[in-house]
């Protein structure tokens, strides 16, 4: 019976673990026969393989029909709320349709079935769709080359660390310039990769606005300073207004701009980064360029740099080829090391040229301005919700595509916290939203971001959910707080992937350590509140 | 698009007029510029972006790309012989069935509750890759094996305390390159020669190189050429002895045959997921994963998202939950020595869906078959006149390099000539190890049947003459 008036209860299916379904001889496929030629001609070689060079017994694997695996994995596909299924707005994330023309194209032999290194005469198709897309970008951010080859957007801001790195170290600064100025509310990899790079990471705390201010940058920039890594609007939707001045500041003192665009939904043929300054920036394909998330990736980040940057950038690059063809271009020079293996995620880079082809300068207009638009509208019925507080009330610019709310008032009338609000979201049939990430500055985050591809009936659908779960906390807090009723499994011990005499990452390790979930000698857990 | 009736599109349906007037009415704003008044006018974009003209139509929009790519010639309508880190290999149908769900390609960043079954879906493939390195802990996917190696070999350095690494003369030179990349600023690499006559790590160099100020030792089994070593434990002996860490990597298809390397002393493993049920898409397939012993020192390194399973609050009943998250970028930013986020995660699925299909027995099949292919391959080729496999006696797998040295033509002209002939020849060696002259790195896999061999043997025999 469901516990809320969508009447919505998820798959559960109760599916057992993959291994559990194991059957002795059962068997899901069979490979290609090897020839009776190829066998007489060289004989057995796996028994003739050096000793010490075979297993010892062969791998423990499930046994299992061809029918029951594919009944397992739809069944384990049933229990998960894509976007294709259900409204998801999680913060920070760009949750978008993506087209599925795209996907076919893609799965076709002409993409899924190149190899890398076949040579350039045999992928002249695929290098020309990178080369028009590379202008496209170009165009949008106001940059003068993309490389796709990073496979996410930590991986693009990663590349821009790497080429501010390569920059200074060609100029011979490297020893000299050694910080990275970034904010605490742009992505943590804005912090987390140029530290990765060998820099060391100043973060800018918000003020009352709830970005940054001049001051504070000014207080951090020296003749350390290597450059700026950031997002704008940052993972709170607020744009800094004062992004040009920052820019200024930084390259008056000899620094370099990366601009993190992922979360550049709103700014699409809006503002561009090169208009703003910026020595180079990322986007998340599969984010703002409608690839799809894929359950955490395939991703693929496009790094566009300014003319000067472009020697610096990994090889290699899609060149024409003087003879109305395209050539890949390795030829080393002061690029950086290669950040993925080969050319990167091409069919991420299909399917986000596909969208762009689809609606045109217009329309990329239309999706940033309508991202904005439907945040606004839920915004202005979020306000109304009781328990719910917007941060910054001395902000009172409309946000851009996204806003972190805090449910502080809320935990402090009732008890229930966002995480709560978290948890009992999936009983309404809609994707839950993500807190915060970290540091959590704001009391009980939640952050939402409903994008440009919904209706106004999934916004309302949305709403009603939170209007529900507000209702609930102040009628019947401990329901609210024990959540989820409907879910396709119930409340876990959240103890157990924390300890590590409990934590379990293999079917294996699960088969040991299982006794011990039920000691009374466990340990005590700290609890982490990771945000994601 | 735009006309009297506004801008309609598919894919963004409140930019019609009646939801626009109505939302903005509800925000209670005359145009949606109004709720951009933070972003100073001087920055905005005056008019609009200078773009190809739109293709709204799903059928036009298909006729344009599919005419751009129509012109790749793709692995199927040619037969392949280039692996050299991306590998064709047969995709069973259930696997793209399974990678071609919409609950999971669209899914993202949902938790315990939203998104169990992709959650499940993880640990399984986490259980399953365990399982062939004969290891208790595995992370979710790492972006490739690169990836996997960087993080593994700077894991280890941390481990001990120590800045150095030694690598295998046979790696990639994309590997190479990304190793040197990542570890630039926080370790020391040093390469370990390779026996000429082997083409395997040269154990007098292994040991005169193992300092006390080596953390990590990395070699690759099979190696880029395909090689196998089965020599692991008595590496993992001298290098533990050192006080070192081994980090062995692995192409997980060859597990059916070849030892775990959690059996013979690794203590970290890497590897490639896609020759598991992934399509090469021009290396876009590639993904990779890390495992090692389950040791707190061990899990506290990892910089990837770590899916442990729990029990539920009903009997029987379990879920899962995104593990330590402490250690990860996410939570560290500033302080991080490795980087988290969205990595392959789909591929992941696939490779779990791949490994539950071919069980232990498809395991041992697909290996021991490759095994065979690749000698029945690499004899006949090395009868031709003028050219020679190189380290013909040592075992190999999937992968061997065939010497054009005494044919008088580059690779680079021989694969122009298989190209006419429908093939696509090997990796092109002569650049990434120029000590190798005019050498390629040929690759046969369990899709090539005889006809298939002997097709590249009579065209090359062709070209040569």
């Amino acid at each position: 019976m469901s516990t809320n008036k969508t009447g919505f209860q998820a798959a559960r299916w109760n599916e057992a673990l993959i291994s559990e379904l194991s059957e002795e001889g059962a068997r899901g496929i069979v490979p290609p026969a090897v020839d009776a030629e190829i066998a007489a001609a060289v004989g057995d070689v796996a028994a003739s393989l050096p000793p010490g060079a075979r297993r010892a017994a062969p791998p423990d694997l499930p046994e299992v029909t061809q029918h029951r695996v594919l009944r397992h994995f739809l069944r384990l596909s049933q229990m998960c709320m894509g976007f294709d299924v259900t409204t998801d707005m999680m913060g920070t994330c760009t949750m978008k349709y993506s087209p599925k023309a795209h996907e076919h194209i893609a799965r076709g032999a002409k993409l899924a079935d190149l190899h890398p290194l076949q040579g350039v005469d045999s992928l002249q198709g695929l290098l020309e769709l990178m080369y028009r897309f590379n202008r496209i970008m170009c165009e949008i951010s106001g940059m003068d080359e993309f490389t796709f080859q990073p496979a996410s957007g930590a991986q693009g801001i990663y590349t821009n660390a790497c080429l501010i790195r390569a920059y200074h170290e060609s100029r011979g600064d490297l020893g000299k310039r050694d910080e990275i100025i970034t904010t605490s509310f742009s992505h943590p990899a804005d912090a987390a990769t140029p530290a990765v790079a060998g820099f060391k990471v100043i973060t800018l705390m918000p003020g009352e606005m709830g970005f940054a201010g001049v001051d504070a940058l000014k207080a951090a920039i020296s003749d350390r300073t290597a450059g700026l890594m950031l997002t704008n609007p940052e993972d709170t939707g607020q744009y800094n207004p004062n992004i040009r001045q920052f820019v200024d500041l930084v390259h008056e003192a000899g620094g370099l701009c990366a601009y993190d665009q992922a979360n550049g939904n709103p700014l699409l043929g809006v503002v561009r980064a090169g208009d703003t300054g910026f020595d180079m920036c990322q986007f998340n394909l599969h984010k703002t360029f409608s690839a799809p998330h894929g359950s955490l990736g395939m991703g693929c980040a496009a790094v566009g740099v300014k003319d000067f940057l472009r020697k610096f950038l990994p090889r290699p690059l899609v060149a024409e080829d003087g003879s109305g063809g395209y050539r890949l271009d390795y030829d080393q020079g002061e690029g950086i090391d290669k950040i993925r293996a080969f050319i990167g995620n091409v069919h991420a880079v299909l399917k986000a040229y596909s969208w762009v082809m689809s609606l045109g300068a217009e329309g990329l207009r239309a999706v940033a301005e309508t991202a904005v638009l439907n945040n606004n509208y839920m915004l202005t019925k979020m306000r109304g919700m009781r328990g719910v507080t917007i941060p910054w009330p001395a902000n009172n610019y409309p946000k851009l595509e996204q806003v972190r709310y805090s449910f502080e008032q809320m935990f402090a009338e009732t008890g229930v916290t966002s995480h709560d609000v978290i948890d009992r979201m999936v009983d309404f049939g809609v994707q839950h939203c993500m807190p915060s990430h970290v540091p959590m500055l704001v009391p009980e985050p939640f952050t939402v971001e409903p994008g440009e591809s919904l209706t106004v009936a999934e916004m309302d659908q949305m709403l009603a959910a939170l209007q529900a779960i507000s209702d609930e906390a102040y009628s019947d807090a401990e329901k609210a707080q024990g959540g989820p009723y409907n879910a396709s499994t119930t409340r876990i011990d959240g103890d157990v992937p924390e300890d590590p005499d409990c934590w379990a990452f293999t079917y294996r390790g699960y088969q040991r350590k299982k006794p011990m979930w039920t000691s009374e000698n466990r340990r005590k857990i700290e609890r982490h509140d990771g945000g994601y | 698009m735009s006309d009297d009736n506004g801008f309609i599109h598919p894919y963004v349906p409140n930019a019609a007029p009646v939801p626009l007037r109505r939302l903005l009415k509800e925000i209670g704003v005359d145009n949606v510029t109004d709720l951009y008044v933070s972003v100073p006018e001087e920055l905005q974009v005056k008019g609009l972006l200078n773009l190809p003209d739109a293709l709204p139509s799903e059928h036009d929009l298909r006729r344009h790309v599919e005419a751009i790519i129509g012109k790749n010639l793709s692995c199927r309508d040619h037969l392949n012989f280039c692996g050299a880190g991306c590998w064709q290999h047969y995709v069973p149908a259930i696997c793209d069935e399974i990678t071609g769900r919409g609950e999971f390609l669209t899914a993202y960043g949902g938790g315990t509750y939203s998104d169990h079954g992709k959650n499940q879906a993880m640990f399984e493939f986490q259980s399953l890759i365990g399982e062939l390195v004969g290891l208790e802990v595995v992370g979710t996917p790492s972006y490739d094996m690169g990836a996997a190696v960087n993080s593994a070999v700077t894991m280890a350095c941390r481990i001990t305390a120590r800045r150095g690494v030694l690598l295998s003369g046979a790696v990639s030179g994309d590997m190479r390159s990304q190793i040197s990349g990542f570890t630039k600023m926080v370790a020391d690499v040093d390469t370990i020669a390779l026996d000429a006559a082997s083409g395997l790590i040269d154990l007098d160099d292994l040991k005169s190189k193992l300092t006390s100020d080596i953390g990590a030792v990395y070699f690759e089994n099979p190696n880029y050429f395909g090689l196998i070593e089965s020599r692991g434990a008595e590496i993992a002996e001298i290098v533990h002895a050192a006080g070192a860490l081994l980090v062995v990597g692995v192409d997980p298809l060859s597990l059916g045959v070849l030892a775990a390397p959690g059996d013979y002393g690794a203590d970290i493993v890497c590897g490639q997921i896609q020759p598991l049920g992934i399509h090469m898409y021009g290396g876009g397939g590639c993904a990779g994963f890390i495992a090692s012993r389950d040791e707190e020192r061990f899990v506290s390194e990892y910089p990837m998202i770590l899916m442990s399973i729990a029990p539920g609050a009903e009997e029987g009943d379990f879920g899962f939950a995104w593990s330590t998250m402490q250690r990860t970028s996410y939570d560290k930013r500033h302080d991080s020595e490795d980087y988290a986020g969205t990595t392959q995660w789909l591929w992941g699925i696939g490779a779990a869906v791949y490994l539950s299909l071919m069980g232990p027995r498809g395991m041992e099949e697909v290996a021991s078959g490759i095994l065979q292919r690749t000698r029945y391959a690499a004899e006949r080729i090395n009868e031709l006149k003028g050219i020679s496999v190189a380290h013909l006696d040592s075992a190999f797998f999937k992968e061997f390099i065939i010497d054009f040295a005494d044919s008088g033509k580059s690779v680079a002209e021989v694969n122009a000539a298989l190209l006419v002939n429908g093939i696509f020849g090997g990796k092109d060696l002569s650049g990434e190890f120029p000590e190798f002259g005019q050498s390629a790195l040929y690759c046969v896999t369990e899709i090539h049947g005889k006809k298939d061999i002997d097709r590249l043997v009579d065209s090359l025999a062709e070209v040569l003459s």
